[in-house]
Parts: C-alpha cells; sequence; structure tokens
C-alpha cells in the first residue's frame, strides 16, 4: 500500500501528461510560429494577407522569408542542401521537385492527404503534374498545387485603339489591329508600333525575356518553341531527344524568337527578366509585353498603365498551341521541427474557401472550385486567358539535374539570340549534346 | 626597478607566480609554438583543410546537392574533361582578356596620376583624395551604378560619347554587343582600380631621395634622363607589387562582371570565376568544380611565385 502511494504522485503526474498530450493540436501550436519561404513579388504579399486568417483559426503564428527572384533558386537551394531549419514550408519552383523529392528535402504527402481527405483530383491537371508529381505522371505528392502561373502578355490597349493607328494598320494588313493569336500576327504587330511614336515618345514592339544568369531567356524562348513544335523528347520514348529537341520545327521557332528581339525590342534589354519588362511597360516603351500571370493582378491596378488602358492575351498559337508552365506548389520541409504545424497550414490551404479568398486576393489559385466556378472567367480582366494557358501549358525538365540543363539551355540561346553566335541549329545542335551528357552522367541514357 | 633595466626581465618579474611556475619548465621554443599555436590551428581550419578537402573532392563524383547519392571515386576523369573541354578556354581567354587590358591600363593611368599628382601644386591634396573616392566604394554599388550609366537610352555614359563624337545614344549598347561589352567592364575596372595602383606608386615616387635627383641636377641630365635612370628604375618594384595585387584580384574578378553583365551577352563575358560559380552552385558539379578550383588555383600560384622572383631580382638589383 504504501508502495502505491509513494507511486501516486508519478502517475498523476504520468496521466496528466497524458491528457495534456492528447490535447488538440491548436492547443499545442499555440504560440508556435512557423516560417514560410517564397520568392518576393506580387503574390507572396497576397499570401501574407490569407495567412492572418490561418493564424487567427489555429494561432500559430506565421513568419516569412521571401528572397528575390534572381536569387531565390540559389537561396533556397542551398538551404535545402544544407539540411536547414530556416522554412517549414516551402513554396519551390516547378523544376525543383525531382531533385527535392529524391534528395529528401520534401515530405511525401500521400498519406497525409489520403489521412485528410484532400484529393489531387480537386486541383487542374496540369497544376497537379507541373507542382505536385515526382516522378512524372505517377501519384506520388511531394507538394499540393499553390500559385497557377504560365507566361502571358499584356498590351496596351489604349494605343491599340487609336484611330490613326487601327486605319494605318488595316491598309497594311487587312485586318484589325488587335491583340494577335498567332505569331504571324504577332510579329506584323510588334513590327507595326516598333520605332513609331507614341504620345511623344519612341516606343517598341514588344518586351521579350533575354535574361543570362537563371531561367529567363529559356522560359521566354519556350513560349514561342513550345507552339511552333519544339518538343523535349519523343513522347513515346523518355530521353530519346534526336529530332525533337533540335527539330526543323525547332529551329524555325528559334529563329523567329531571334527575329523579334531585333526587330521589335527597346535597345538594351540584353540581360531582361520580369522586373525589367514591368519597368519596360509602366514606363510606355513598349506595346507588348510578355510575363507571368503572377504579375498582371498588380499590373491591372497601376495607375498609369492599368484599368482600361491595358488588354492581356494568352500565348500565340502557330503549328499548335503552348505557353511555358510558371507556378509552385507548397511542400513542407523534411527537416522543419514544426511539422504537424505545417501540415495544418497546408490542410487549410487546400479547403476550397481559403482558395476562393487567394483567388480574390491576388494570389492563382489551381482548385477546381475556384477555376472551374461558372464566374470565373468574368472575375479579372485576365481570368479568362489563365484558363487558357493553363489547359495548354508545358514545363521544362523537372529531373534532378534540372539545373544543369537549363544552365546548358541558357548558354546556347543567349549565344543565339543575343550574341549572335552561329546558328540555330548549332545552337539545338549543341543544346541536344549537352542534355545528352547530362542524362549520360545521371544514368538515364545509355 | 630601474627604468634602464632590460624589458624581457621586467616582464619576467610581472609575470603571476602560478604562471611563471608552469611555464618554469618549457623551453623559449616551446613557449614561442604556444603562442603561434592558435594562429597555425585557425590557418588550417580555414585555409589548409578545405584546400585538402577540395583536392579530395576533385577526383570524386560529388554533388552537394545530393548527400544522399554514393559517393564514387572518378580518377582523374574531372581535370583531363576540363583540360580538353573546348568551352572552358572561352572563359580563359575571356579572363586573360580583362587582366591584360586592365592591368595595363590601370598601369599607365595609376603611374601617370601619381607622377602628376607628386608634384607639388595647389590644390594637390584634394585631388588625391578625388581620385582615391571610386576605389572606396563597393563593387556592388560600382557595378549597379555603371549598369545604369550604361543603359543606351537613358545612360550618360552613351550620352557623353554622343556629345563628342555624333554618334545617336540609343545606336549602341556598351553592356548587349558582343564587342563593347568586354571593353565596359575593362573600363570600369579601371575607373574603380586605377587609384589603388596611383596610391602604390605614389608611395614609390615618395620614397625616392631628393638627394638623388639633386646629384642628376648638378651632373646636368635632362628631366628625361632623370626619369629614365631614376624615376623608373626606383619606382619599379612598386609597380611590379602593384601589378601582382591587381592582378591577382582581378584573375578572380566575379563581382563587377556578375553585375554588369552576368557574362554575357551569350557567354562573351563569362570570366573563369564565372564559370566556376555556375558549376559549383548552379550546376551543383562539386566534384567537377573542384577541380576546376585546384587549376586556377594551381595557375595563379605557379605564376604569382614567377612573378615574385622576378620582382625580387628587380629590388635586388
Amino acid at each position: 500500500m504504501r508502495a502505491i502511494w509513494k507511486k501516486l504522485p508519478a502517475a498523476a503526474t504520468l496521466a496528466a501528461a497524458a491528457v495534456l498530450g492528447l490535447g488538440s493540436t491548436a492547443a499545442q501550436a499555440q504560440g508556435k510560429t512557423i516560417t514560410l519561404c517564397w520568392a518576393a513579388w506580387d503574390p507572396a504579399n497576397a499570401l501574407v494577407e490569407l495567412s492572418k486568417d490561418f493564424t487567427a483559426q489555429t494561432k500559430v503564428n506565421m513568419k516569412f522569408e521571401f528572397v528575390p527572384w534572381p536569387n531565390f533558386a540559389d537561396r533556397m537551394l542551398n538551404e535545402l542542401n544544407s539540411k536547414g531549419k530556416l522554412c517549414d514550408l516551402i513554396i519551390g519552383d516547378s523544376q525543383w521537385i525531382g531533385g527535392a523529392a529524391e534528395s529528401g528535402h520534401y515530405v511525401k504527402l500521400n498519406d497525409f492527404f489520403a489521412k485528410e481527405g484532400i484529393k489531387m483530383s480537386d486541383f487542374m491537371p496540369a497544376t497537379v503534374l507541373g507542382y505536385s508529381e515526382w516522378p512524372k505522371g505517377t501519384p506520388n505528392y511531394w507538394a499540393l498545387p499553390a500559385m497557377g502561373d504560365a507566361l502571358g502578355w499584356t498590351y496596351r490597349k489604349d494605343w491599340f485603339a487609336k484611330p490613326e493607328l487601327q486605319a494605318e494598320f488595316k491598309k497594311k494588313h487587312n485586318r484589325d489591329l488587335a491583340a494577335p493569336k498567332t505569331w504571324a500576327e504577332f510579329k506584323d504587330v510588334a513590327e507595326f508600333f516598333s520605332g513609331r511614336t507614341i504620345d511623344g515618345k519612341k516606343v517598341y514592339g514588344t518586351y521579350l525575356f533575354t535574361e543570362r544568369g537563371s531561367e529567363g531567356i529559356t522560359m521566354g524562348v519556350s513560349n514561342v518553341l513550345y507552339p511552333m513544335g519544339f518538343k523535349y523528347q519523343d513522347p513515346k520514348k523518355p530521353y530519346a531527344m534526336d529530332g525533337f529537341v533540335n527539330s526543323a520545327e525547332a529551329v524555325k521557332g528559334l529563329e523567329f524568337y531571334k527575329a523579334l528581339y531585333k526587330c521589335c525590342t527597346p535597345p538594351g534589354l540584353t540581360n531582361s527578366y520580369m522586373g525589367e519588362g514591368l519597368d519596360a511597360f509602366k514606363s510606355g516603351q513598349v506595346a507588348m509585353m510578355m510575363n507571368w500571370f503572377a504579375f498582371f493582378p498588380g499590373l491591372y491596378k497601376d495607375p498609369n498603365v492599368g484599368g482600361e488602358k491595358i488588354g492581356f492575351f494568352v500565348n500565340p498559337s502557330d503549328k499548335g498551341k503552348g505557353s511555358q508552365l510558371g507556378g509552385q506548389g507548397i511542400s513542407v520541409v523534411s527537416y522543419s521541427p514544426n511539422r504537424s504545424e505545417a501540415l495544418s497550414y497546408i490542410k487549410w490551404f487546400a479547403t476550397p474557401e481559403v482558395q476562393k479568398k487567394w483567388w480574390a486576393l491576388g494570389g492563382y489559385s489551381c482548385h477546381k472550385a475556384v477555376l472551374q466556378d461558372p464566374g470565373f472567367t468574368k472575375s479579372a480582366p485576365f481570368a479568362a486567358e489563365f484558363l487558357t494557358a493553363m489547359d495548354q501549358v508545358v514545363d521544362f525538365w523537372a529531373d534532378p539535374s534540372y539545373a544543369q540543363l537549363l544552365l546548358a539551355e541558357q548558354k546556347r540561346i543567349h549565344d543565339f539570340v543575343v550574341a549572335d553566335k552561329g546558328t540555330a541549329k548549332e545552337a539545338l545542335d549543341g543544346l541536344l549534346a549537352d542534355w545528352k551528357k547530362v542524362f549520360k552522367e545521371d544514368g538515364k541514357l545509355k | 626597478m630601474s627604468a634602464t633595466e632590460p624589458f624581457a626581465i621586467r616582464a619576467a618579474q610581472a609575470t603571476p607566480a602560478p604562471l611563471a611556475r608552469r611555464m618554469r619548465g618549457l623551453s623559449d621554443r616551446a613557449i614561442a609554438w604556444l603562442f603561434i599555436a592558435p594562429t597555425m590551428v585557425l590557418l588550417l581550419a580555414i585555409n589548409i583543410f578545405p584546400l585538402i578537402w577540395t583536392v579530395r573532392l576533385s577526383f570524386t563524383n560529388f554533388r552537394a546537392n545530393r548527400p544522399n547519392a554514393t559517393l564514387a571515386g572518378v580518377g582523374i576523369d574531372h581535370y583531363v574533361s576540363i583540360l580538353t573541354d573546348p568551352d572552358i578556354w572561352g572563359p580563359m581567354q575571356a579572363t586573360a582578356h580583362f587582366l591584360f587590358w586592365t592591368i595595363t591600363l590601370q598601369t599607365l593611368i595609376g603611374f601617370t596620376l601619381a607622377y602628376l599628382i607628386d608634384r607639388k601644386f595647389r590644390g594637390h591634396g584634394l585631388w588625391t583624395t578625388l581620385i582615391l573616392i571610386p576605389m572606396m566604394l563597393s563593387p556592388a554599388v560600382v557595378g549597379n551604378f555603371w549598369a545604369f550609366l550604361y543603359q543606351p537610352q537613358i545612360g550618360l555614359f552613351n550620352y557623353a560619347v554622343s556629345f563628342f563624337t555624333g554618334i545617336p545614344p540609343s545606336s549602341f549598347e556598351m553592356l548587349g554587343s558582343v564587342k563593347l561589352a568586354p571593353w565596359a567592364i575593362v573600363i570600369v575596372d579601371t575607373w574603380m582600380w586605377t587609384p589603388y595602383v596611383m596610391l602604390i606608386c605614389l608611395a614609390g615616387l615618395r620614397s625616392i631621395p631628393d638627394y638623388i635627383y639633386e646629384a642628376a641636377e648638378v651632373d646636368r641630365a635632362s628631366a628625361w634622363r632623370q626619369f629614365w635612370s631614376i624615376t623608373l628604375p626606383m619606382v619599379l618594384p612598386f609597380i611590379m607589387l602593384a601589378v601582382l595585387f591587381r592582378g591577382i584580384e582581378n584573375f578572380k574578378m566575379f563581382d563587377l562582371v556578375n553585375l554588369l553583365t552576368n557574362g554575357g551577352p551569350g557567354s562573351t563575358t563569362e570570366v573563369v570565376s564565372i564559370t566556376l560559380k555556375r558549376e559549383a552552385f548552379e550546376k551543383w558539379r562539386t566534384g567537377y568544380s573542384s577541380a576546376l578550383a585546384i587549376i586556377l588555383f594551381v595557375a595563379v600560384f605557379g605564376l604569382a611565385n614567377i612573378y615574385v622572383k622576378a620582382l625580387n631580382a628587380v629590388k635586388n638589383r
């Protein structure tokens, strides 16, 4: 009996601990802070606003680590490779998924999705394929589609509407001056505006990505290559790239991109990406600008060039259709000490109500509850174009060696387009040789 | 204790008794080692160990972004691959072009400026300070600042060239043209680092005793003869030192090139340090980039050694 009395305090402590331990996750999480890492851009500000609801519901505080795009990959991949604990959640680029999955940086989410009733069929198929799956086409999920994005176009509707320009264009091309639907039309419009003086200022036809360091020129040229028939590999035989990467259509596409760059872009933009494009467009230098849909809500709100002054159009077609996929999925970092709180954020973020608010705040939801809503296409001036673009997206390689593959393309394309080195055929043949070398090193090609 | 007592004796007497007891058994050599040991340990940890580790990695297939992958030895494959890769000679040539022209221009202009500033004239102190300003700026500031100056539509540089030559400012792109971009970087580096060379040359000029010139005057040596036979030989070790410092610095040039052109247009200005960074931290070919780093290290170390021998020969002449 005495022994029982002696053990009673310990038993009581144990019982109390058990009761506390079984308490709600919310109670446990109170006062905890989790860090979400992403790029520093407009949608990140929308996410900060949206996440206030999560904190209100769960009492988990949110901290954000936003890195400017040019340094985003370097900074975050270093963080992951060094097994850093800075990020509990990461909205990583779509190309990282292969490497992050195979190196164990991301938590595999299949069991969590099954347990919480999160269905991938609730999200647009292209976004699930692009942002969540590795290996591609298999039901292995490493991220929840978070931010849908694709390369699209915005144009100066007010310039296009000028009667004198309308008349001149019609006389020259026998059609109305309107947002182009094909690449041939696009070139006509770009040439028409280039060198013209509008509102007392010399303007140019278009803005194209030419950035050399990270991914800019590859993303830009892909928007032309896809519709013209470029393919990464034989659809029936993975990693068989001969005659696809360097096909006659791909050569034509690359030559076309260079011709556009030479004829119709403002001088000095030889190493320019998203930010420089926004600057060129906002300062009234260009009639049409290539950029990510993610920037269009902010651009539409711009007091100088926004609102009714601008319109949006989906990437022009040629032989086929195609738009470069952007966007990201949200993943839980394996090295996070706050895994349960991070997972609770994903659970919260996947709900249709949150997804609707995400879109309303300026984020691009990938949830069908948002995108297939009958009112969606009218909900923003670029919504219908976004939906069309997401139906025709193509993404770059997402293999663990994506960085090597990307840098090889950056070099080959920039050398040809900007530095005038060699021919388009030589550039693509060289690219094919570079890619084969990488896949051979990886053991994916013999 | 008198003030004339040797310092060592005074220091020994001032040593606390317990410490003195502990040290009594140690030889002078042991005490000397004890004092330099922390520095040696630090040097080994931050210089020698990483170097040995890099050499080791250069013989493997290691990739820092795939820590779970099996590490395998590849022998000298990386070295062979680098030395036989025609693509690596592009960055090597870009580096050589950059090195040759920056050092030539900086030495010529730096020495000329030092020679002019060395003359006593009104306000020479102010001019010295003004000339030194560029080298005091951060390379990040200089890179961004010149990127704006070179902008063909709004850049002051293009307008200045236009003003003097009549060429329309938007008709040429300093950073976007294959022909002009390498020179654009040479101009910025020269603008920034010529004052440094000037400073070293100025120290050399001021170290020449006046009596040598006075003796030359007595011998009726012309100004040119004085320059050729006194000034130049006596200042030559300083010039060579400046060339050595700038050569080593510019061989590893990264910041300005990264900010101005990022190696572009195409790969025109891709100096070897940009290639190294891309291989190591963008492509994550750690083994390969370690081999490249070792090759560069051996090249710089070898060249610097030969150069230092030449410098010593000039000094001892």
